[in-house]
């Protein structure tokens, strides 16, 4: 740990992180509001990141997480008007509840069993959310009384604030010695466990952290849209993207994924002229990095210079 | 009355379901391939149907005949161009190769289905039904389209038991799934079993895209369901189990048929849903798979 602040990564980041905070001195709110959304973007891909790059649990249902936070946290200001911050914690909390859920399965079944568990999970919530349409606002969506805040530099700095302590916990976490036993028992649950290390426990709190700081995100994007809907924060096409971004940046990085989650969403703001074929152009490019770079953006890069 | 209904819908839609899940289950079943551009492929043979009636103007048969066609193509495409180079790449570590496919297999899965909205739009469209007409089946108006896709899907997934068990190279294909390795000792040439597999899976599903184009009309959108529900089928049979793939058609295809008569369309997908958590819990390799 004591050597990662002096090595090469450290000050990439911390540079990124400074420059990336006087953005709003000189760039249009436009560019502040796109990049808010792909800064809790990341957390979700550094989130999804921690589970499947380090608990080696494929989560093929990061929404579950994501939408059962948001809309929690929509649904109790709505309904009950209650104060922006308790109704993120609480939508925070809501989601913890959810991974404590997804990880009952995560425990007993492996592989694609528990990938299509975590898929079939998403699927409930859809139906859950489009069934009980008076609660949830359905299809349409859930319209949110209040907001943090309209300011798109004060946004935009919270984004970043969360994201930076976000990834520093996450990445933390995951060079700790909990994250190298997680990583053992990602590969090789027998022998983890038989080095006397336990399992359960530590996979328990692998999902409850992850499952943390994707309601978190998830309840800070809908204060900021102002509006939660399947087609933002449940939908299987948002969590596809939060895989793909966390296998383009690099998986088993954490940092990474946060660099795949931004460059997956200006590089859709860029495509945007090409109108339909943005997707196809991403999901391109996403696909030659799988074949050709299976260790991601940060992946290759981090290697490169292990070898120099 | 409405018994019979739910009995004849029911059977056509299962029948329906068994086909699309068959091919996917026997490549995981021989290569430990888990395609998530299932329903991409499905779609694109659909597509390719009615873009061949309706655009180029060919009769019904050349259509169908060009959908599956385009399936078989596609899917050799999904092999040579994703799957095969996963499998073989030195980079990627053999545990994980696995997720590596997965997502692989997704984002060809996006790409056919963004490239389809692109040319042809999200619009649905159906296939012009190679037999047309109604009959009244006890009481039971039935068309004549539903008939035919119950008959040739059990045709075609009767052809495919003769082909595995009653040929020589069936029986390669069988015992691949069973012991790749000893396969390779008896001398057969692995890649070359990969490919009838993959050439029988673009057959099954382009027939089934098909079928599925003509009883109930495709869009883009339909992708993800599909794969979705080929996925849950496969994974509640049991990953690899063709017979178990086959009952869970059935019971997935007659539990969405029961509450979309009895409670609401609305909640179709929900109870199977349940029973497949519900199945996981109690016996997580699924009903006919093995450990």
């Amino acid at each position: 740990m004591a050597n990662f602040f002096t090595s090469r990564l450290f000050f990439i980041s911390a540079a990124c992180v400074v420059i990336a905070a006087t953005l709003p001195l000189y760039v249009s709110g436009y560019v502040l509001g796109l990049l808010t959304v792909a800064f809790y973007f990341g957390v979700f891909a550094m989130a999804w990141d921690l589970l499947f790059g380090f608990a080696g649990e494929v989560n093929f249902g990061p929404t579950f997480l994501i939408g059962t936070g948001a809309y929690t946290a929509g649904i109790l200001n709505n309904q009950f008007g209650w104060s922006v911050y308790l109704c993120i914690l609480l939508g925070a909390l809501a989601s913890v509840v959810a991974g404590f859920v997804l990880a009952l399965p995560a425990l007993r079944v492996r592989g694609p069993y528990f990938g299509l568990t975590t898929l079939v999970a998403v699927l409930m919530l859809q139906n859950f959310i489009v069934v009980f349409a008076d609660l949830t606002g359905g299809e349409i969506g859930l319209t949110i009384p209040d907001v943090i805040t309209i300011n798109a530099g004060a946004n935009y700095w919270i984004a970043l604030g969360f994201m930076t302590t976000s990834a520093a916990i996450l990445y933390g976490l995951s060079q700790s010695p909990v994250g190298l036993v997680l990583q053992a028992s990602g590969q090789d649950p027998v022998q983890a466990g038989a080095l006397g290390f336990n399992i359960v426990k530590h996979k328990l709190a692998a999902f409850i952290v992850s499952a943390f700081f994707s309601g978190l995100s998830g309840a800070l994007l809908v204060f900021y849209f102002g509006t939660a809907s399947v087609g933002t924060v449940v939908d299987v096409a948002v969590g596809v993207n939060v895989i793909v971004s966390a296998v383009l940046g690099g998986r088993r990085t954490v940092l990474g994924a946060a660099l795949g989650a931004i460059f997956l969403i200006v590089a859709g703001e860029f495509l945007r002229p090409t109108g339909e074929l943005a997707t196809f152009i991403v999901s391109a490019v996403a696909l030659l990095v799988v074949l050709f770079f299976p260790g991601g953006f940060l992946g290759a890069a981090l290697s490169r210079e292990a070898r120099s | 009355m409405l018994a019979l209904q739910i009995l004849i819908d029911g059977f056509a839609i299962s029948a329906l379901y068994a086909l699309g899940a068959t091919g996917f289950t026997l490549i995981f079943g021989v290569s430990g391939v888990l395609n998530l551009s299932h329903g991409a492929i499905m779609v694109a043979a659909a597509v390719a149907a009615w873009a061949a009636a309706s655009v180029l103007h060919l009769d019904t048969y050349t259509g169908a005949l060009v959908g599956v066609g385009v399936a078989l193509v596609v899917a050799f495409a999904t092999y040579f161009a994703v799957v095969k180079p996963i499998q073989n790449s030195r980079r990627i570590p053999n545990e994980e190769k696995e997720i590596f496919v997965l997502t692989g297999t997704l984002l060809w899965g996006i790409m056919i289905q963004e490239l389809i909205a692109y040319f042809f739009t999200n619009n649905a469209k159906t296939v012009l039904p190679i037999i047309e007409g109604v009959v009244t089946i006890f009481g039971v108006r039935t068309p004549r389209n539903e008939i035919f896709t119950a008959i040739v899907c059990c045709l075609v997934i009767g052809l495919l038991w003769l082909l595995v068990n009653r040929t020589r190279t069936g029986k390669a294909v069988l015992a691949a799934s069973m012991n790749p390795r000893g396969v390779t000792l008896l001398g057969l040439e692995l890649t070359q079993i990969y490919i009838v597999v993959w050439a029988i899976y673009g057959i099954l599903a382009g027939i089934a895209g098909v079928l599925l184009g003509m009883f109930l009309g495709v869009s883009s959108y339909s992708v993800g369901p599909l794969t979705a529900s080929a996925f849950s089928i496969v994974v509640l049979g049991g990953l690899g189990s063709v017979s178990g793939s086959l009952i869970a058609a059935f019971v997935v295809g007659y539990l969405e048929t029961l509450t979309a008569y009895l409670i609401s369309p609305a909640y179709r997908t929900i109870p199977a849903l349940l029973l497949l958590v519900f199945v996981m819990y109690i016996r997580p390799q699924g009903l006919l798979g093995r450990r």
